[in-house]
């Protein structure tokens, strides 16, 4: 459509408030005085887009330089690919994406099936009053803080004294120090992640399980179907796409371990086993200041994650499953 | 629907109602415990491994935490910077979410995908920091609240009730005369309460629970939260992870970290009931598409 006719058309209503199609054609300083105040509450949204979710992304470009703090971002010198040369052939390199990959399997191995297994326990239900009662007390650790489910194991773990670090000694018939046997490091973090979130976890499967359909139940009784039966014939499959998704997601995120529960548990004895990417990152560029050398690990994790959100939401598609995007 | 319940389906039945309590219990023992062990003295919590009702009923934990400057300071820095980043973040997240309801503005589409790119990629840790750095926001309180100050989350759930709600009482509105800014405070926000206060609940917990921004960003002592200083008392020093072990560290009594703990966890427990009426609900219409 041609722009004059339409501004014309508009002038000739002389309307402040010209129907939405002949807006979209108009001119955009016309456009912008009609709505000048929507982008004026627009503004310090973008700014802080702009700031501090885009700034950090150009400043991503240090990765690629000998950052130096006095030069600045834009004045310091480049020097290609080194920093990730550097990091691809540190023996750190290895550790951390063994370290990452382990933790990230455990979850996804343990956590994430028990997640569904509580889901379709509370679903088998039908007195409503347990379920309720069971969904409010497991979902209150998801609310509390890092450094007070840390806090909690240090207490429960305490060497000699912590009521876990007794229970756990006197089944095992050891005297195990918990806390800094690096042995116990993954089954540790496992664990708080399980009291943590699992709970929380359930709320989405509960809700797609909620919206299977009731008919099929019934036929399935009708046809002698038992209750396992049930829960794997109809429930399990009414529940697939979801689980899929929620799969995706976990993939997606599997490279963040989670800065502070990692850093919260690194003492100076389990190291090896516990550093991963972030707490890596942290180590490095905060307490040493290696600025450009950190960006690029950082830099490195966060585009594999993207490839993996990415590659894991075109196999859901394949698999003709609805994908994320 | 009647349902047949077999023996089996019984028995069931009846150990899952039994694993459920289980697990409803294990979850909350470690509260239990702690908050039994803030109300003991030190001597029964070294003697007694485990237990869920102190026999000497003392106060002196919490005595001394609240006669500790450090404590005092840190939790009411706390307070205060949850109560300022939560209105601040608030504020910043609804006045964006309103603009872009409007689906006849133009820029919408692009600042869109721009918000969603920068839920899937950020700069990382270091560049933040610099950025930071870079602002002189070292060792200030916003830098616990502005570089967090909108959820890209919640700013599109908000974003997707505001274009819920019917067209026809901001037409009438604008009859009246009424301006954009106007149409937002009176009519949007007061029909938008229970969201509001929802999104409002969800930032004062993210701020409250925050460890790693002042982690980053504080390094004055003086100026930590609740949480830098629940890391301190409560981790052995030798297991900090700094590899210097102080020969003449003291470690705090075993109650007073019980005591911090509860302080720190109550305001969570308190609002956890509001919390829990909505996030559901907000988590399911939290889909992204659309």
């Amino acid at each position: 459509m041609a722009a004059p006719v339409v501004e014309a058309e508009a002038s000739g209503r002389a309307a402040s408030r010209p129907p939405a199609r002949e807006r979209k054609n108009a001119k955009f300083s016309v456009h912008f005085a009609h709505y000048k105040w929507l982008y004026l509450l627009l503004l310090p949204g973008v700014l802080y887009f702009a700031i501090f979710r885009y700034g950090p992304m150009y400043g991503v470009s240090i990765a690629f330089k000998d950052y130096v703090p006095f030069l600045g971002v834009n004045g310091s010198r480049w020097v290609g690919t080194q920093h990730f040369e550097d990091f691809f052939s540190n023996p750190d390199f290895p550790r951390l994406l063994g370290n990452t990959l382990i933790l990230a399997f455990l979850n996804l191995g343990i956590a994430f099936p028990l997640t569904i297994v509580l889901a379709l326990l509370l679903n088998e239900v039908r007195l409503s009053i347990l379920k309720r009662t069971v969904q409010t007390l497991v979902y209150i650790p998801h609310f509390l803080s890092w450094t007070i489910v840390a806090s909690l194991s240090f207490l429960l773990f305490a060497l000699d004294i912590g009521p876990m670090f007794q229970f756990l000694n006197n089944v095992l018939g050891t005297n195990i120090d918990f806390l800094s046997d690096p042995a116990w490091f993954r089954p540790l973090i496992v664990l708080q992640e399980i009291w943590k979130n699992t709970g929380w976890g359930t709320i989405i499967f509960l809700a797609a399980l909620a919206t299977v359909d009731q008919d099929q139940y019934e036929a399935a009784i009708i046809d002698g179907a038992g209750r396992f039966r049930r829960v794997w014939h109809i429930t399990l499959p009414g529940i697939r796409s979801t689980i899929i998704v929620m799969l995706i997601l976990a993939i997606g995120q599997m490279l963040n371990t989670g800065f502070e529960q990692i850093y919260l548990m690194t003492n100076a004895l389990n190291r090896d086993v516990a550093d991963v990417f972030d707490t890596y990152v942290y180590f490095v560029g905060i307490t040493q200041g290696a600025y450009s050398y950190s960006t690029a690990v950082g830099l490195f994790k966060s585009l594999v994650g993207l490839v993996l959100i990415f590659g894991t939401n075109w196999l859901a598609k394949r698999f003709n499953q609805s994908g994320l995007f | 629907m009647k349902i047949h319940n077999t023996t089996g389906g019984r028995v069931f039945d009846a150990a899952n109602y039994l694993f459920l309590s289980l697990v409803g219990i294990v979850t909350l023992l470690p509260f239990v415990y702690v908050f039994a062990g803030s109300f003991a003295t030190e001597a029964e919590i070294t003697r007694r491994a485990f237990f869920v009702w102190p026999e000497q009923f003392s106060l002196g934990s919490y005595e001394y935490i609240f006669s500790t400057p450090a404590f005092t300071r840190a939790l009411i820095t706390t307070v205060l910077v949850t109560a300022v980043g939560t209105v601040v973040q608030l504020a910043f997240t609804v006045t964006m979410a309103y603009p872009l309801a409007k689906k006849t503005l133009r820029g919408r589409k692009l600042i869109l995908s721009l918000v969603v790119f920068a839920m899937v990629f950020s700069g990382g840790m270091i560049p933040t920091f610099l950025l930071v750095k870079d602002l002189g926001l070292l060792n200030s309180y916003w830098a616990l609240i502005l570089p967090a100050a909108i959820n890209p989350f919640s700013l599109i759930i908000i974003k997707n009730f505001f274009q819920e709600l019917p067209a026809e009482l901001e037409e009438s509105a604008k009859m009246d005369g009424a301006t954009e800014i106007g149409i937002l405070w009176r009519i949007l926000l007061p029909l938008s309460k229970p969201v509001l206060a929802t999104f409002a609940l969800f930032y004062a917990v993210g701020i409250w629970n925050d460890f790693m921004s002042p982690l980053l960003y504080l390094s004055d002592n003086s100026k930590w939260t609740l949480q830098m200083y629940l890391r301190q008392v409560t981790a052995a020093s030798d297991l900090l992870g700094t590899g210097n072990v102080d020969p003449n560290y003291i470690p705090p009594e075993q109650g007073i970290k019980f005591a911090v703990i509860v302080v720190a966890t109550l305001p969570i427990l308190i609002f956890y009931p509001f919390l829990q009426k909505h996030f559901a609900k907000g988590m399911l219409i939290g889909s992204v598409k659309g």
